[in-house]
């Protein structure tokens, strides 16, 4: 099939990037810790890291499949604490950029407190 | 083709190229544009983008880093999003699918954004909006900003159209190339208006949703005289408005050499022209147009567009103002002649059901009487500069009359007390503008020193009739045998009494009305002050016995189709271009 629709030409593309070590894909899913979820702030930040990268970088829930480096399409998750997020990055640095995304959501959760964290105080 | 009707308030003719400008203060009106000016709108889109961002860059350095770390954050967001080129690439993807403008794009798109927020369940996110609503009115302002530049240098010539007009977009305002002004709110005494006025450009306002109709270089022709904007107009239209126009212009310059001239008719008859006038600098116009004093002075002017009373100072000043331009010569001021509008409508609890029947003008004031009283006080205060009359409106019956009389003796008495000097024997007029009093003029004669008659209220309420509805505006007609009757009537009664009677409505501006106005007797008039060398000019052209032989000719007539008519063709004969 010489032109097949582009989600196969697509598939094929990120196949062919696997093999030469050039174009990487890799998925993570992660879940929002911080208490007040992904608001301005902490989207501001997911997609200053994401933006560091040259991947591409896309963001998923159940309904919506966003651009991790656009914060309107970032903060339009509307994603609360306890949301899942699926980030799929493809690019050479797709497994830097990854981590790195990984870490900001789940570990430092966006330099905010946590539910458990908020009510210490 | 597209006409709309407004009310002029200032006249001439102008067609040019529409300029709209929006407003962040309103809903920004859907606006379709042509295809070919996509381009444009899109490139507009992109410099408020960036323009933005770099007035918000400004704004977050120059914050301080202690205090300002909260707000820095709330900076660093709305630049993000200003730098969002997929929130960019929503507005322009707009302009491109639906051909709309900047401002259009930019605004629906942000809000439907924001929309998004809103419906989110958890506050904390919902809140968001906020940030959204501040992103969208950073960009508009970057546009309407831009905009209101371009209008401050304009190199072409333009008509202005807006919802409505604040001092501040007009403050820039060049003639050179500003050639008319059309809004979709205001009245007689709106911003609007006096700007006009004042550059002495046509303007029509009250157009409802001109601003949702007219696109960013549309033609539109803005028709000050008859209250009418045109978008787009034929090319036959234009021709007629063109060739009009040029009459217009030809007309105001050959009748200016008329000024220094009496206005007495051709076998001697001296009349007075006055001009009607709104506002203390509008006295100026009356005097450069050729009139000898004011007939009418509106008051109203200065209870409007405020949340307060006016003092006695602001009506003594501005009346003051107004009789020093003219020193002895008759300055009428009206008490004020408000109601059936948003000023005595809003102090109600329910609106009344029928205004124009109901607690307006004269009667407005009696049940006022603190208001009533500061007026009176005030224009009695300038009645020692100069040759202050006085006018109460709307009188229907002898009662309200004495009373409005016997107020004004009290608050002569007042000033006695302390002391401050007034015209003890100003002159007391009342204006006949309604059946009840047109028909007692022989009684309500006695106890006045003038008549005033307003054709526009007293055509109104003796055919039952309102000239805004437009399923019976063509009912409405001084050319009524009724009206005319009734002027007929006062006019004989004034005489009988030995007192002065003038006309200050819209027919005293209406050339084909004066030779029937001079026939019935009238020998003052007071009128619009644009039209002053106009009249000045039909009644230099005829004889008095003409004018009679008019009057009594239209007096055995039965229809207004036919009065019109003749009116008309009469006019016709003795000024042929003017009509």
């Amino acid at each position: 099939m010489q032109s097949g629709p582009s989600a196969d030409t697509g598939r094929l593309r990120m196949q062919a990037g696997e093999d030469t070590l050039e174009n990487v894909v890799c998925e993570a899913i992660v879940q929002i810790r911080n208490a007040a979820g992904l608001h301005m702030r902490p989207a501001m930040q997911f997609v200053d890291i994401a933006n560091q990268f040259d991947s591409d970088i896309m963001v998923s829930n159940d309904e919506t499949v966003v651009d991790g480096k656009s914060i309107m399409q970032m903060s339009m998750l509307a994603a609360t604490c306890g949301t899942k997020l699926r980030i799929k990055a493809e690019g050479q640095d797709a497994e830097r950029a990854l981590e790195a995304l990984r870490q900001l959501v789940e570990e430092t959760h966006f330099h905010e407190p946590t539910p458990e964290e908020e009510k210490k105080h | 083709m597209e006409i709309k009707k407004g009310i002029a308030v200032s006249p001439g003719i102008s067609i040019a190229k529409s300029l709209i400008i929006d407003s962040e203060e309103y809903r920004i009106p859907r606006r379709a544009i042509k295809p070919s000016q996509r381009i444009t709108e899109i490139q507009r889109v992109r410099n408020a983008f960036r323009d933005a961002a770099d007035e918000l860059r400004r704004l977050e350095e120059s914050q301080d880093q202690a205090e300002g770390g909260k707000i820095k954050d709330i900076f660093a967001v709305h630049l993000r999003f200003l730098r969002d080129r997929s929130l960019r690439k929503k507005v322009t993807d707009l302009i491109y699918a639906e051909s709309v403008t900047a401002e259009y794009a930019v605004s629906t798109v942000l809000r439907e954004i924001a929309s998004h927020f809103t419906n989110v369940k958890d506050t904390y996110i919902s809140e968001r909006a906020a940030d959204i609503y501040d992103i969208e009115r950073r960009l508009l302002k970057q546009l309407l900003g831009r905009k209101r530049e371009d209008v401050d240098h304009l190199r072409k010539e333009v008509a202005i159209v807006a919802r409505e007009l604040s001092p501040t977009q007009t403050a820039g305002f060049d003639k050179r190339f500003v050639k008319g002004l059309a809004t979709d709110a205001g009245g007689r005494t709106s911003h609007t208006a006096i700007v006009a006025r004042s550059l002495g450009i046509p303007a029509v306002v009250a157009l409802e949703d001109l601003t949702e109709i007219v696109r960013t270089d549309d033609t539109v022709l803005i028709d000050g005289n008859r209250g009418i904007v045109i978008v787009n107009p034929d090319e036959q239209t234009i021709q007629q408005y063109e060739k009009y126009s040029r009459e217009f212009a030809e007309l105001e310059h050959k009748l200016d050499a008329i000024r220094e001239k009496p206005a007495v008719t051709r076998d001697g008859v001296e009349i007075t022209l006055l001009g009607n006038i709104e506002f203390p600098d509008e006295a100026e116009v009356v005097l450069q147009k050729g009139g000898e004093g004011i007939g009418l002075y509106r008051t109203e002017f200065l209870y409007l567009n405020r949340p307060t009373e006016p003092t006695e100072e602001e009506h003594y000043e501005a009346y003051a103002q107004t009789v020093r331009v003219f020193g002895d010569r008759p300055v009428v001021i009206r008490t004020v002649d408000l109601g059936a509008d948003k000023y005595t409508q809003s102090k109600r609890f329910a609106p009344e059901p029928n205004p124009f029947l109901g607690l307006r003008s004269i009667r407005f004031c009696l049940q006022n009487l603190t208001m009533f009283k500061t007026q009176l006080r005030a224009i009695l205060r300038a009645s020692v500069l100069g040759g202050v009359k006085i006018m109460f409106p709307l009188i229907t019956n002898l009662q309200e009359m004495m009373q409005a009389k016997m107020i004004l003796r009290d608050v002569m008495e007042d000033l006695d007390e302390e002391s401050i000097t007034y015209n003890r024997d100003v002159d007391v007029g009342i204006m006949i503008e309604t059946p009840s009093a047109a028909l007692m003029a022989h009684t309500l004669a006695r106890d006045v020193d003038f008549f005033s008659i307003g054709t526009n209220d007293l055509t109104q309420y003796t055919l039952a009739v309102d000239r805004g509805n437009e399923l019976v505006s063509t009912l409405y007609s001084a050319a009524d045998p009724a009206v005319l009757r009734l002027i007929r009537t006062v006019i004989q009664d004034a005489y009988k009494a030995q007192i002065d009677v003038a006309v200050c409505g819209e027919v005293a501006s209406e050339p084909e009305y004066i030779m029937l106005l001079l026939g019935l007797g009238i020998r003052t008039i007071s009128l619009t002050p644009p039209m002053l060398p106009e009249i000045k000019q039909i009644i230099r052209s005829v004889a008095i016995e003409d004018c009679n032989t008019v009057a009594r000719k239209i007096l055995g007539m039965n229809s207004e189709r036919q009065i019109s008519r003749y009116l008309r063709d009469a006019a016709r004969n003795i000024l042929p271009e003017a009509f």
